[in-house]
């Protein structure tokens, strides 16, 4: 259509007003040098120098990203997994529990996953005396649980629209199946791997709700020490970690961004020169 | 009978007992076994011991106390009911924010489509909890966006109606609003994909045909989208119902939302029986009815 | 040397393969010489690709046996079996170049390095790939991709290579000579190619002898030439070529000619086919390029009379459609070999003979 779309335009430049008002307000204020949060008292760095030298933010960053790693490895090892089970094993005993184990958790309200793990941890505590006490533990035992099925939806499409004939080509080749599984399927699935993983990370970075409910002493996560400030209401040190955050995660995507369109451009170019050369 | 290789390497026992088993065994303890045990507790009675339940030795041997509450007190009632509108809303505009920009998106320059469809997913990568943090800071009573919205509405509004402050904190509209904020993603990305696949030659086979382009919209590009439509409002819809963040962060402590009703349960009156009940209730009421929805509607799609 | 002494390179015996209830493959058997390009010819999902399948090790069989140089083929795993498959959809491995690809078959084999640098250069300079070495798959044009999995597939010397519509997803141009390339390929390096193909042309042009199947079955086994001139079915003869046939039934024999009624025809002569009874029914089949047209009467063993329905003129041929008092249509070509001689040939509306060898009459007993 050769008309403008200007209603879709001004729609899309409300909506991104919408999303970005308020991260660019929290960043403003973040160098707001007075103590209420919301009333501008001038330009300063305090809040972030007082955020540095703050042991707490700094313990609860480091456990996070401890748990983090942790759990989306393990998370992506066990998702990859089910993936590849869901996509190419046509039948097995139990098939259509196993698929709904691996939906299931996508769609369970957090709150009841929280109180569901909880009470396991303490049942099983009750039981068999482990785990005594809840913490870094439990915590990336539940995050592994429910980040794993987002690896394995991941991991399940991309495997399912890879054609499944080059395994069989490999195999044809005089591969045995497990050459056939790190030569072929595991790089071919890669991509969708390191994507698993990083969605498994930035999920358990994230959360509030199931770490809430089976961390125990002592385990503060960085959502978790955020979310007791927060319940309190707006403060500035919050303001200032959230900026750190937001840039950090912004970075890091539009460099992720502007990597992949490149590399996009460059296999465009190349598949354009071989068509010319072409015959 | 020979053995056949027909699906490749991993079609051999010891290999597909493991790749199958580890998550499956994983899977079953960690997350069937968890629920089963809400499924059960749903039925215990509560007690004053550690942990806090019992399934009585004598009559009756399962409580059903639970599930009768959640169908005549009127704070289970009222929590559900406020779930399902707040959750209904933050979907519906989500939908009418989202299906514009989606539309949008599609429709501009390829050039500019990856950079604005990194900006919609830039948001998603950031902080949940910080998000929703924004917006506390800017509904406070002493916001700079507060203000601007009290100003805009003392100039539109006859002098008598006019206020210091515009209240939003602690309000069903915040939770909607934070929710449609949280949540906008979720619905533009289902949509832009089953948007962006339509074919443009039928709209102009359509306008061909004589039609305007509001009725090539209505015709053509809105029924097709429908399968993003629902993807979308599924993705909004049901961790909505059952938020528990927003909620207690930005919500109206006097009507909660069934989620902070659940939490509340569970950890101050340390009611497992109850909480587990009402759990149960959201899983049955709300979750799975909208499963089967989608499900047989992508069905009864797919078929067509 | 008669074939049916020395033991056949690739012999099928017996072979059906079921899915559930459904028969894909039944009862196939064939058998294929050494060095020889064997088409298997069929229309969409006549079992083709299932049969290749079995070949390659992918399927294991509902019944019968593979022989392969002598060698039962039951049991052995796809890695093990020199056969090589040329998939459908090429299936090169997307995240290797045009050189691992091709040297991928060679990389768990115990032979030195520098052996496997020979091999892969060779192979790359059989298809003509050697600037384009270090591509993706995706780098390359569909053309060069067919290429790169056929040198894939030959890189390990195979002694049977199985090629799945290996021209069906190039152009029409590129097919055409790339017919040609691949024959040149199969001589230069002697290996048995099996090439399935739904293109009767293509199974012409590149086969030594064809295998026609339908729904499973194998309906005749020949060369190019005995499948065109003696189809030994309605199907085969309508599959390969195109046919005008007729209802007709065996009224007697005259010399070495078969005489029968045909309604719309009258009496027609036609080459004998041994084991046909009087007054059986058969089918006789008439391709468009053995009818003769005449405006005067011929003085010919078979001729009939029509009018010239339609005509459509190509350039160096025509294609008349003709109607027969009985009101039948018969397809005929017409080759234009002299310029100008408008008057002779038959127009629109004309009354023309039609006429015809007893030698080019099909009869068909199926
Ligand atoms: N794994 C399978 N399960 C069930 N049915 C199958 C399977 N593979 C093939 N079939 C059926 O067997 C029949 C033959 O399939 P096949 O792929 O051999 O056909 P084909 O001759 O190669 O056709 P095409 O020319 O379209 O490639 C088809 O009807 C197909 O639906
Ligand atoms: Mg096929």
């Amino acid at each position: 259509m050769n008309r403008r779309p200007v209603f879709l335009i001004t729609m899309l430049c409300f909506g991104f007003a919408f999303f970005y008002i308020p991260i660019l307000s929290m960043i403003v204020y973040s160098f707001n040098e007075s103590r209420l949060a919301t009333v501008w008292g001038g330009f300063s760095t305090k809040w972030y120098v007082s955020l540095f030298s703050n042991r707490q933010v700094i313990a609860a960053l480091i456990l996070s990203l401890k748990i983090a790693l942790i759990s989306a490895t393990v998370a992506t090892i066990l998702g990859t997994m089910a993936g590849i089970a869901l996509a190419r094993f046509r039948k097995f005993r139990g098939r259509v529990l196993f698929s709904g184990l691996v939906t299931a958790p996508l769609i369970m309200p957090e709150v009841i996953t929280g109180i569901s793990s909880l009470m396991f941890f303490i049942l099983l505590a009750d039981w068999i005396g482990w785990p005594g006490q809840r913490g870094f533990t439990t915590v990336t035992l539940a995050h592994i649980t429910f980040s794993m099925v987002f690896v394995t939806t991941v991991v399940q499409s991309r495997m399912v629209q890879a054609d499944q004939a080059i395994e069989e080509a490999a195999m044809d080749l005089g591969s045995r199946p497990w050459q056939v599984l790190f030569d072929v399927t595991l790089p071919v699935i890669f991509p969708a791997i390191m994507s698993g993983w990083l969605l498994a990370f930035t999920i358990s970075l994230d959360d509030v709700v199931i770490t809430a409910f089976t961390t125990g002493p002592g385990a503060t996560t960085l959502p978790l020490l955020i979310w007791s400030k927060v319940k309190l209401g707006v403060t500035p040190d919050v303001n200032a970690l959230a900026t750190l955050m937001v840039l950090v995660v912004g970075l890091g995507v539009v460099l992720a961004g502007i990597l992949m369109s490149r590399a996009d451009r460059r296999r465009d170019a190349d598949a354009r020169l071989a068509y010319q050369a072409n015959e | 009978m020979s053995k056949a290789y027909k699906t490749g390497w991993f079609d051999r026992k010891g290999w597909s007992d493991i790749i199958i088993g580890l998550p499956y065994v994983w899977l079953v303890a960690l997350f069937l076994l968890p629920f089963l045990i809400v499924v059960a507790m749903s039925v215990a009675t509560k007690t004053p011991t550690a942990p806090p339940f019992s399934f009585g030795g004598d009559y009756p041997l399962l409580n059903w106390e639970g599930y009768e509450r959640v169908f005549s007190d009127g704070l289970y009632l009222r929590a559900f009911l406020t779930s399902v509108v707040n959750a209904a809303a933050a979907m519906l505009l989500c939908l009418i924010v989202g299906y514009p920009m989606a539309l949008g998106l599609v429709r501009v320059a390829p050039a500019w489509r990856n950079i604005l469809l990194m900006l919609v997913i830039l948001p998603f990568w950031t902080s949940f909890l910080l998000r929703v943090y924004a917006w506390m800071g800017l509904m406070g009573k002493n916001s700079w966006f507060n203000k601007l919205l009290t100003d805009w509405w003392n100039f539109v509004v006859p002098v008598d109606w006019a206020v210091n402050s515009i209240p939003m904190m602690h309000t069903n509209f915040a939770v909607v609003l934070v929710m449609v904020y949280t949540y906008l993603p979720f619905m533009i990305l289902p949509l832009y994909a089953s948007l962006e696949r339509l074919d443009t030659t039928l709209d102009e086979a359509a306008l061909d045909l004589g039609s305007r382009p509001h009725q090539v919209f209505f015709d053509i590009t809105l029924p097709q989208s429908v399968p993003g439509i629902i993807a979308g409002g599924m993705l909004v819809f049901i961790p909505a119902a059952g938020e528990l963040v927003i909620p207690t962060l930005v919500g109206n402590s006097a009507s909660p939302m069934i989620g902070r009703v659940i939490s509340d349960e569970f950890n101050q009156a340390r009611d497992w029986p109850m909480a587990s009940a009402v759990a149960v209730a959201l899983l049955v009421l709300m979750v799975v009815p909208t499963m089967l929805y989608s499900h047989f509607q992508a069905k009864s799609g797919g078929a067509k | 040397m008669p074939a049916a002494q020395a033991e056949p390179f690739l012999r099928i015996e017996g072979v059906s393969k079921k899915f559930g209830s459904f028969t894909a493959v039944s009862d196939v058997s064939l058998t294929v010489e050494k060095g020889e390009i064997f088409a298997l010819l069929g229309g969409s999902g006549c079992g083709k690709t299932t049969l290749l399948r079995m070949l390659a090790g992918f399927e294991d069989l509902s019944a019968g046996r593979i022989f392969l140089d002598g060698k039962d083929m039951a049991g052995v795993p796809p890695w093990l079996r020199p056969v090589h498959m040329m998939f459908q959809s090429y299936a090169l491995f997307p995240h290797m170049t045009v050189e691992t690809n091709i040297a991928y078959g060679l990389k768990h084999e115990p032979i030195s390095k520098a052996a496997k640098q020979d091999r892969v250069r060779e192979m790359l300079d059989l298809v003509q790939l050697t600037q384009f070495a270090a591509r993706k798959p995706h780098q390359i044009s569909g053309g060069q991709r067919q290429r790169v999995a056929l040198a894939r597939a030959l890189a390990r010397q195979p002694k049977l290579l199985l090629l799945d519509e290996p021209l069906a997803a190039l152009d029409k141009k590129l097919r055409e000579h790339t017919q040609f390339e691949l024959m040149s390929i199969q001589q230069r390096t002697g290996v048995t190619f099996m090439v399935v193909t739904h293109d009767q042309e293509e199974a012409m042009t590149l086969a030594d002898r064809i295998a026609v199947m339908d729904k499973g079955q194998v309906k005749q086994v020949g060369t190019p030439t005995d499948i065109y001139e003696f189809p030994n079915s309605r199907f085969v003869a309508g599959f390969i070529g195109s046919i005008t046939s007729f209802e007709a039934s065996v009224k007697g024999r005259d010399g070495d000619h078969l005489v029968l009624d045909v309604p719309a025809l009258g009496a027609v002569q036609a080459r004998d086919v041994p084991g046909l009874v009087e007054g059986q029914a058969v089918t006789l089949a008439l391709r468009p390029e053995k009818l003769r047209i005449t405006k005067n009467r011929p003085d010919a063993t078979n001729v009939v009379e029509g009018q010239v329905k339609d005509l459509a003129y190509f350039g160096k041929d025509s294609l008349y459609r003709i109607t027969l008092p009985s009101g039948e249509l018969v397809q005929a070509h017409a080759v234009n070999a002299n310029r100008g001689e408008d008057a002779a040939r038959a127009d629109w509306d004309d009354r023309v003979f039609l006429s015809f060898d007893p030698a080019s009459a099909i009869v068909l007993a199926e």
